[in-house]
């Protein structure tokens, strides 16, 4: 085991198969002489030179498009966006032509590329710069999306993402790049839709992404304290969803909490919810309940973006209620 | 006439030497494409073909003169109206019918209809329905090559609507910046849907839209295939010897309504007839053959009955055709599903 930082760990994910791989390429805005916005890829072009490490200009929608064309070409492109915000541009390019390609040709054309970047909510930025959209493109049968929540996770999901034969959305978090973890020194991939039980207990089943999973920890703690033992479940990959691990854990604690940073309405919670009333009802001793970002636009102020997240409080105070000791 | 002679019987346009057996591949060609497109809208007003369906009629010399212009590892992609480009391409008629009526032996199994045929084996990328989606991607067909060194060129076929996507200026962009191997062909029809060419560009010399990115146009007629072809073949070479992208521009006409559905109404039938009596491509092709006495006009009306025949076949054989299997609903959306990913009611076994 090493200490690194989460922005280290998807460094060496992409260096490693790069190395292992030539056909393996990054591109994106900054990603080269830079060394990325948020220095994810510092030293890859010193590494792999401009053929492989390439900065393009500031055109969402067509560089999207030319990592679909190139991985349909036989190439492995991995596509950053500076964060998802700016994604949101090359929607058309990840949704109707990259989710597509492969059903649309009747399997003829696979489209093996990972398009990556920072998401979720960042720290005082406002609604256009700060926002989480995993919902968004989950809800696209073609694609994957994966959501890591610490640097071992990272490393080993972005591994795979690259080397899976269809497009993968990743979303990596802007405030945890520089969270430190301890990551396998020893090369190791963690498979898509694996869930993770980041922490064991009895009483009731936090199911938390991204950045979130590390505040279900916390709260998980605080009511520790207060003698209720929560399970924390991080998916991981948002789809293809574990179900199976979170329905094993609430079949453990009947009651769960699930826990989410962006929008309730239509978001993952409400998925995750709906599929544990389908399949674990009978498991069930109190209704699941969510705690999510709060509908509205992000706001700059301090203590609104504070309120418009979800804190660690409400992670807490939902937890007691679903244990019937609110 | 001694063997040498005989052997170059042919039309010299423009200097370059068309064979008399090319003139009647790319003559069938053409033939084959209008006839399998009259038929394919017969079936549409029978309703065994459904959803949209655009019809290539009066532009089968772009259709031909690309494929001909063409080596089969060049990369091909277009937009909605597909049909006649992946048949010039040489795919498979009866499949191509097939996935007009939505049958299991479709070019993709029924999956895609009028709008999404692709064949892989002829680097034929589609068939894409979003206008003007489909050139950020040969974009990426392009730098595949480049990367690869291959040697390929990628033909990115748009319409004149299409062409004023952002999409395609960010592609134009980044194909001239890294000299990309690249044609970017706009089929010039006039129309746009019901929207006249003057009615939605503020330049209407579409070859002159690459100039602020230093991509040389060529505005070629589309509807004189042995100029389209010749002129084609610089507009290839340009992008094949790494001189980066070239822009061309086809002038061609559609004799039928944007789709199926569309009436036309937004054209005069003068207009129409002038396109279709006055410069037809096959016509025009015939014309030039039976003047040099390379082929009779007895020999194009057995032509024409023959073709005929043989699109009522395929069209036969498709419609004979299953409709796909009902698992084909889960299929070709991940390489590899995951055990429990569609555990709900109505799930197909
Ligand atoms: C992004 C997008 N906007 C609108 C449409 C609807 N639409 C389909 S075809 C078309 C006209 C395109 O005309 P052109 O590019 O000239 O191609 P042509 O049909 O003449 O071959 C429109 C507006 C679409 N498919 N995609």
């Amino acid at each position: 085991m090493s200490k690194m930082t989460y922005r280290e760990a998807l460094n060496q994910a992409m260096v490693e198969e790069m190395k292992r791989d030539d056909r393996v390429f990054l591109m994106g805005e900054e990603v080269a002489e830079y060394n990325g916005a948020y220095k994810v890829s510092q030293g890859m072009l010193e590494k792999f030179g401009p053929k492989r490490v390439i900065d393009t200009p500031i055109t969402e929608l067509g560089f999207a498009g030319l990592g679909v064309g190139a991985a349909m070409a036989g190439l492995r492109p991995i596509i950053e966006f500076m964060t998802w915000n700016f994604a949101i541009l090359a929607l058309d390019q990840i949704v109707n032509a990259a989710a597509k390609m492969k059903y649309m040709s009747g399997g003829q054309y696979d489209v093996p590329m990972v398009f990556r970047g920072a998401g979720g909510s960042a720290a005082r930025v406002g609604a256009q710069h700060s926002q989480s959209l995993e919902n968004w493109l989950a809800n696209v049968p073609g694609l994957k999306v994966v959501m890591p929540s610490n640097p071992a996770d990272a490393k080993g999901l972005l591994k795979a993402s690259i080397r899976d034969n269809d497009p993968v959305v990743f979303i990596e978090n802007e405030i945890n790049y520089g969270d430190v973890g301890e990551v396998p020194d020893k090369e190791y991939i963690i498979p898509l839709g694996v869930a993770d039980v980041k922490r064991a207990g009895s009483d009731v089943t936090i199911v938390a992404h991204s950045r979130m999973t590390g505040f279900a920890l916390q709260a998980a703690e605080i009511l520790a304290g207060q003698g209720i033992e929560a399970e924390v479940i991080d998916p991981r990959t948002i789809r293809p969803l574990d179900e199976n691990t979170i329905l094993a854990s609430v079949a453990k604690t009947n009651r769960a909490v699930v826990v989410e940073e962006g929008w309730r309405f239509a978001g993952i919670g409400a998925e995750i919810s709906a599929r544990i009333m389908e399949r674990g009802f009978d498991d069930l001793d109190a209704p699941v309940i969510r705690v999510t970002g709060k509908d509205v636009p992000m706001p700059y102020a301090a203590n609104l973006e504070a309120m418009a997240l979800p804190s660690v409080a409400e992670i807490v105070q939902a937890a007691r209620v679903a244990c019937g000791k609110a | 006439m001694s063997a040498k002679q005989k052997s170059e019987a042919g039309i010299t346009h423009d200097g370059l030497f068309f064979p008399q057996e090319r003139l009647h591949e790319i003559h069938d060609q053409m033939l084959f494409i209008r006839r399998f497109e009259e038929k394919a809208g017969q079936l549409y007003g029978l309703k065994k073909i459904g959803g949209f369906c655009h019809l290539c009629n009066g532009q089968e010399a772009v259709c031909v003169g690309l494929h001909q212009a063409s080596e089969p590892t060049d990369y091909m992609m277009t937009s909605y109206r597909d049909h006649g480009h992946i048949l010039a391409r040489g795919s498979d008629p009866t499949a191509v019918m097939a996935e007009l009526l939505g049958r299991s032996g479709g070019i993709v199994k029924g999956k895609g209809g009028s709008m999404h045929m692709f064949d892989i084996d002829r680097n034929f990328a589609g068939g894409n329905g979003i206008v003007g989606e489909q050139v950020p991607v040969g974009l990426g067909f392009g730098f595949s090559s480049w990367y690869k060194d291959d040697g390929r060129v990628t033909i990115c076929i748009m319409g004149d609507g299409g062409i004023n996507q952002g999409a395609v200026y960010e592609s134009f962009n980044m194909a001239a910046l890294w000299k990309l191997p690249i044609v970017f062909v706009v089929e010039n029809n006039q129309y746009a849907m019901g929207t006249s060419l003057d009615r939605a560009s503020a330049e209407t010399h579409l070859f002159k839209r690459g100039i602020s990115f230093k991509i040389p146009g060529m505005k070629i007629d589309g509807m004189d295939v042995l100029e389209f072809e010749k002129k084609m073949r610089e507009a290839m070479e340009h992008a094949r010897s790494g001189k980066g992208p070239m822009l061309v521009e086809a002038i061609t006409y559609r004799y039928r309504g944007h789709s199926m559905s569309d009436p036309a109404t937004y054209r005069t039938r003068a207009e129409v007839d002038e396109w279709r009596s006055g410069r037809d491509p096959i016509a025009r092709l015939q014309a030039q053959m039976i003047d040099a006495g390379l082929a009779t006009e007895e020999h194009f009306k057995q032509k024409d009955k023959d073709i005929k025949q043989q699109v009522a076949a395929i069209a036969k054989d498709a419609e004979a055709q299953p409709e796909p299997d009902v698992s084909e609903l889960w299929t070709d959306i991940y390489n590899d599903p995951i055990e429990n990913a569609y555990p709900y009611p109505g799930k197909v076994n």
